[in-house]
């Protein structure tokens, strides 16, 4: 990989760990940055003019289910954290090596192993070498590990090797074959629905497991009060258990599956308002960790099928930080959250060095017009497949220049 | 127009505002005089039905496709002879549903019935929104003859034929104000959501029974009341509707046993005595006799309206069909419905 030319980014505001984004420059050398704040361009420096836009990390996406450069490109996003749900699963050394290695040089994945073989939840992987090709946590994938023994092996082990546990909540006894939340809208559409419990007694679980393990465990999704109230109470507990989310369930109550509309099919389910509601509380306060996009692009042999039939996600990567900024602009989070939520939280989750902009991190770079407008259109994404429940929506906030490492990559929207 | 083709001219809107919907993909979203157009229209081929030549010619020419994806034996002979009756070419299609794949089969139909210019499809399936689904991809109007968990309006409207017919003699056949219990698996039952709609559209006091573990949450927002004792939700009915035990479903789920579903759930004589003394028995068909029906309450003359809803069956598909392709047919005043629906 050849190493980007010197790069300033000038007349920008500045977003740092800490404290509102301030006016600034930030320049790079080899790849990395060396000065931020009052930084003059050197001469030979590739000079970009950020015109007043925000000059932020490149996004960490958390979570996602596969490697969709052109969108997580548009989105912002330099680095994902892939799921270990692939075809074949990342459950062997190998694929994990493979999966490390496919998105270089403009955009790194960070692949999570397979906590068990074939993701079917009975026998735990060969973990430790897969970290050593390249795994920087552990996933039970698209479902939950529903034997409490292994479940605990699986913790103890990961605690030996300072891995962090990625688990799907849900107990699949009460969710079954179920593809909504259980309420009034499940039950006008006839759909088969699982009560929304079905999460919390999930989280209930894996926190007790954790405390016993002392492991640390990444709830990937927590979409409802009570779970979140789990959460909440075991982080005051002192317990390493953080809380990701979508921005479908910040946004979206299963109303959106009104009409049946197989875009707004989620694992977990869309649920009630008044969860949706906790979990805009639970952003403000610090109980969620992480927001990820939960990519996952689906054509219509995956969705244009009866809503039951169709297959579970979204295509999120490019309303990931459009979406995100709409809790900016309602005064739920601040700016300086909002890129710890999408950025430095998940860099932290996974042991990386990244998510944020510090002298000596890697030059991954967005810049951000946080206000300008644009409409979301499933007929035209950057994505794979046009999956998105925001159809048509009009958002904020859209990614102007982007750089991998101080190279720049994806067109942009300049 | 003559007379015998509107024969209500005057009580609804003139032309498609009577009924300005393209298909029939469930109650939800008919408005009462939208079903009251339905139910009057019927009104006509029950005479005629009962006439040794029951045959109109409104729809010769025009092409029916019965496409069930879901087997059905009952439904699809109602909607068959419907159209025979009125006069037009009906196929039917059965289309056995593959466990894989089956979502790609479906629009591949779809397009082909398309294709072949059918002037009305009726469609079974067995998953929630298909038919809908179906209906999106296709020119010609499209008949929900039920669809997963969801709906299934054409028996709603012939339980309302039916219910209408047998308390005329009682209060001029007004749906408005009768107490109705429907007892059964509410959670899995596309016949009770449809009824459900229609009935409290309609403005009768609905009530629905069934064990917690088959009454779907939240089903008190669609204005009904739920029981889980058969014999209180009884208590001065008008009419007793029940629906099948899904046996197939329940075996060790969600009742322990067939004999212990009817201990608790089953219509036996001594507990329709609790409903009022000229209660309507009705039951959609196919019944478990012995399980959510006695014989001795199936059979009881005069109570009993088991086999008048067949009868009701085929004069309500054959107001739907009739209605449906007016347009089509170019009759005066009826146009391309604006909603696509």
């Amino acid at each position: 990989m050849s190493v980007a030319p010197p790069l300033t980014i000038i007349n920008g505001l500045l977003v740092l760990p800490h404290g509102a984004p301030r006016p600034g420059a930030l320049r790079s050398e080899d790849g990395r940055i060396v000065a931020l704040g009052d930084v003059a361009p050197e001469s030979g420096d590739r000079v970009i003019d950020a015109r007043g836009a925000l000059i932020a990390p490149g996004l960490v996406d958390f979570g996602v289910f596969a490697i969709d450069k052109p969108a997580f490109h548009f989105g912002g996003i330099t680095r994902a954290a892939l799921m270990p749900d692939q075809s074949p699963p990342l459950d062997r050394p190998s694929s994990v090596r493979f999966a490390a290695q496919s998105g270089k040089p403009d955009f790194w994945v960070h692949p999570m192993a397979a906590a068990t073989r074939g993701l079917e939840g009975a026998e735990l992987a060969e973990i430790a070498l897969m970290r050593q090709a390249g795994a920087r946590a552990v996933a039970t994938g698209r479902h939950w590990i529903g034997d409490s023994g292994t479940m605990l092996r699986l913790l103890r082990y990961a605690a030996m090797l300072d891995l962090v546990v990625v688990s799907h909540a849900e107990d699949e006894g009460l969710a079954g074959a179920a593809v909504a939340t259980a309420g009034e809208m499940a039950t006008r559409l006839g759909l088969p629905s699982a009560p929304a419990e079905a999460e919390a007694l999930a989280v209930a679980r894996d926190i007790a497991l954790a405390e016993m393990a002392g492991a640390r465990l990444h709830l990937r999704q927590v979409t409802t009060a009570a779970g979140l109230a789990l959460v909440r109470a075991a982080k005051a507990r002192g317990l390493a258990v953080t809380a990701g989310i979508t921005p479908a369930h910040f946004m979206l109550s299963d109303i959106a599956v009104s009409d049946f509309r197989t875009f707004a099919r989620l694992s977990p389910p869309l649920r009630a308002e008044a969860d949706r509601q906790a979990v805009l509380a639970a952003l403000a306060d610090g109980t969620i960790d992480v927001i990820g996009s939960g990519h996952d692009p689906r054509g219509p042999e995956d969705k244009r099928l009866p809503f039951a039939d169709a297959e579970p996600g979204m295509a999120g990567a490019e309303t990931l930080l459009p979406l995100t900024l709409t809790l900016v602009r309602d005064g739920v989070i601040d700016i300086t959250r909002a890129f710890d939520l999408l950025a430095a939280s998940p860099a932290r989750l996974l042991g990386v060095t990244a998510g944020v902009l510090a002298e000596g991190a890697e030059a991954d770079i967005a810049v951000i017009e946080p206000e300008r407008p644009w409409i979301v259109d499933s007929n035209k994404m950057a994505a794979s497949a046009g999956n998105t429940p925001f159809d048509r929506q009009p958002v904020q906030g859209r990614v102007i220049a982007l750089f991998k490492g101080a190279a720049p990559v994806g067109s942009g929207a300049a | 127009m003559t007379s015998a083709e509107t024969p209500h001219a005057g009580r609804y809107p003139a032309g498609s505002a009577a009924f300005p919907h393209r298909g029939l993909l469930g109650i939800a979203g008919l408005a009462p005089h939208e079903i009251l157009f339905l139910l009057d229209e019927a009104e006509q081929w029950v005479g005629l039905n009962r006439q040794p030549k029951k045959r109109a010619d409104r729809l010769a020419g025009l092409t029916i496709i019965n496409a069930f994806f879901e087997n059905s034996t009952r439904t699809l002979l109602s909607f068959e002879i419907a159209g025979k009756r009125l006069g037009a070419d009906v196929v039917n299609m059965a289309v056995a549903q593959s466990s894989v794949k089956k979502g790609e089969t479906l629009i591949d139909t779809a397009m082909t019935l398309n294709a072949m210019h059918a002037d009305a499809i009726v469609i079974r399936h067995g998953s929630s929104g298909a038919v809908r689904l179906i209906a999106d991809k296709v020119d010609c109007p499209v008949l929900n003859a039920g669809d997963g968990q969801h709906e299934h309006p054409t028996q709603a409207l012939l339980d309302a034929l039916t219910i209408r017919h047998a308390v005329r003699p009682r209060n001029g056949g007004e749906i408005g104000g009768l107490t109705v219990v429907i007892c059964g698996d509410i959670l899995h039952s596309r016949v009770a959501r449809s009824n459900i709609l229609c009935l409290t559209s309609l403005g009768a006091d609905v009530r629905v029974c069934a064990p917690p573990a088959l009454m779907p949450t939240g089903i008190e927002r669609m204005n009904v009341t739920p029981f889980h004792d058969f014999d209180a939700a009884l208590e001065g009915a008008d009419v007793v509707m029940m629906l099948r035990l899904q046996q197939e479903r329940m075996q060790g789920q969600f009742i322990p046993s067939p004999r212990e579903y009817r201990h608790l759930y089953g219509l036996t004589l001594d507990r329709l005595a609790k409903a009022r003394p000229d209660a309507l028995v009705m039951h959609p068909g196919p019944m478990n006799r012995g399980v959510e029906i006695d014989s001795n309450v199936a059979d009881l003359i005069g109570r009993s309206h088991i086999t008048r809803q067949v009868e009701m069956g085929v004069a309500m598909r054959m107001a739907c069909l009739d209605v449906l392709t007016r347009t089509a047919r170019g009759m005066e005043g009826w146009v391309m419905a604006e909603n696509g629906r």
